[in-house]
């Protein structure tokens, strides 16, 4: 379990533009990478992407970020839940 | 006197009828999960069966029809949707292994029971002639219309659709799918036909390619996968990534191209069949893609023409169903597919009316006209809708969110563009040559 200080430590701008950039390009939305409050959802009312999106991120994090998304730790909604938690989870798996 | 079939063929006791996990699941085992169950039912006749696990869910159905209660499916879970058909079925109530819940209708909990009564598997004959299920679509003027189907005709569809494709020489083998059981198609190619041919459950639904892949590698062969075009797509997306060998590949919901088919065939070192049907008429032809473009029926039904377009018949198909894609038949029991008609739409597997969807954008308060339209097929990537919305006071934003609310998530606008106006003819027609030109206007700002 994280703690609210290792979140707050966790989040870092330039890293979660370069994701925010990462998944503007992937879904080719009709927004600028800067235009993506960190803090909203994803899901729903947020971003509104849908889980065929979320195949395309999985791809593309692969593909930067050199591992694979994984949903069985029944995290998924929660990793998903806004760009800065996307980003905190991608900054601890990453190997490249 | 009617016939009764069994819920599941392989009853021997000790036979493995599911897998959670790597974990094996015994029939003796499975029988007492659903005596338990059946026992705590709540005394209603109507229940949406939600459990996310594949397991629960197919314990929870045979625990309903045990107590002679018949299982919704509908189409989506949008709060608009639950909430007309718990109107239309007062007695409704939701049976839930999730958080889900519903201000419409009551939510029992799965329960984390240990208790396993002994149970003859004999309980779990069903009469042909029993309501089991009523399938929900979407009718074009936005109410749920619901089909009734009996047992018997599940079961004999299952049978016949994986005869078709010889799935029973794979007796014994797991069945692991993506695809949600709580749809049409999820029911029919994973629970009614693993458990009508002899194969086992698997309980989970991964959803990454990585989670399909790792739940595969845990499991003893033969094993079947079944999923979709879109998880096909992203499993052989990264070239050269070893997959794990399957025995069988199944695929539903939308059309698959014949280099994914081929694709998909070689990486998994399986034969992949494709099935085609619709929530109407159940599952209705089988191919395999990379041998013939050509479907042919399953055993007992057939398919006829006349000026209204191509209906499906036969026994297992209560009434006749006007089939909502453009067919070319080719004589005997096969025919081509040549998209759909022009009002219909696939966004993902999922299928819905242009009309549908444009009353709900039209009932939004607020707007005064719009109009959704489905841009030209790229045939790679998801194809995703467009809505033009005169709506003078209305943010996008706001609009998106009463969408959200009244339809399923993949038939969103993307975009959706603000207007002053429709280019409507003399008539108050939207001629498409006139829509198309605003999307490429739009496309190209």
């Amino acid at each position: 379990m994280s703690d609210t200080n290792s979140e707050t430590r966790a989040s870092n701008p330039d890293q979660e533009f370069e994701l925010s950039k990462l998944i503007v390009g992937t879904l080719n939305l009709e927004i600028e990478p800067s235009q993506i409050d960190p803090e909203a959802p994803l899901y729903g009312d947020g971003l509104g992407i849908d889980s065929i999106d979320i195949l395309e991120i999985a791809l593309a994090v692969s593909q930067t970020y050199g591992f694979k998304l994984r949903s069985d730790d029944k995290n998924n909604v929660q990793i998903f839940s806004s760009l800065r938690s996307l980003n905190r989870y991608i900054q601890q798996n990453r190997v490249k | 006197m009617t016939d009764s079939l069994p819920f599941i063929v392989d009853a021997r006791p000790d036979a493995v009828m599911a897998y959670r996990g790597a974990q094996p699941i015994h029939v003796a085992e499975f029988l007492g999960d659903v005596a338990s169950l059946a026992a705590r039912l709540p005394d209603h006749r109507h229940v949406i069966n939600l459990c996310i696990d594949r397991y629960r869910f197919t314990v929870a159905f045979a625990a309903a029809l045990m107590r002679e209660q018949i299982s919704l499916l509908l189409p989506n879970e949008t709060s608009d949707l639950i909430e007309a058909v718990a109107a239309d079925y007062p007695d409704l109530y939701c049976l839930t292994d999730s958080s889900f819940r519903h201000a419409a209708i009551p939510c029992v909990d799965y329960p984390d029971s240990v208790e396993r009564p002994a149970m003859s598997a004999d309980r779990l004959h069903f009469p042909e002639t029993q309501p089991a299920a009523l399938v929900f679509t979407s009718g074009s003027t936005g109410r749920p219309v619901p089909n009734l189907k009996k047992w018997g005709s599940l079961v004999r569809s299952a049978r016949a659709a994986g005869d078709s494709f010889n799935v029973g020489n794979l007796a014994g083998a797991v069945l692991l799918a993506t695809v949600p059981q709580q749809h049409m198609y999820g029911f029919e190619s994973t629970v009614l036909l693993a458990l009508q041919h002899g194969l086992a459950i698997h309980g989970g639904r991964p959803f990454f390619p990585a989670d399909i892949c790792a739940y595969l590698d845990e499991l003893p062969r033969p094993r079947v996968l079944v999923t979709t075009p879109i998880h096909l797509r992203a499993l052989v997306a990264e070239p050269g990534a070893v997959l794990p060998a399957v025995d069988f590949l199944l695929s539903a919901a939308a059309p698959l191209t014949p280099q994914l088919a081929i694709e998909a065939e070689a990486r998994f070192h399986a034969p992949l069949y494709e099935i085609y049907g619709c929530s109407e008429a159940g599952q209705v032809a089988s191919r395999r893609t990379t041998q013939t473009d050509e479907w042919r029926c399953f055993k007992d039904i057939a398919l006829r023409q006349d000026d209204q377009g191509t209906w499906a018949s036969g026994k297992v198909i209560a009434a006749d169903v006007l089939l909502q894609d453009v067919i070319e038949l080719r004589g005997g029991d096969c025919f081509l597919l040549h998209g759909r008609t022009k009002d219909m739409v696939n966004v993902a597997g999922k299928r819905n009316s242009l009309v549908h969807l444009t009353h709900h954008l039209n009932s939004i308060p607020g707007v005064r006209d719009g109009v959704f339209m489905m841009p030209e097929d790229d045939g790679e990537a998801v194809t995703r809708l467009i809505a033009f919305v005169v709506a003078p006071g209305l943010t996008a934003d706001a609009i998106m969110s009463a969408l959200r609310q009244r339809i399923d998530a993949a038939f969103l606008p993307r975009p959706l563009c603000l207007v002053d106006c429709l280019p409507r003819n003399a008539t108050g027609k939207l001629p498409h040559a006139a829509l198309t030109k605003l999307a490429a206007e739009f496309a190209g700002k």
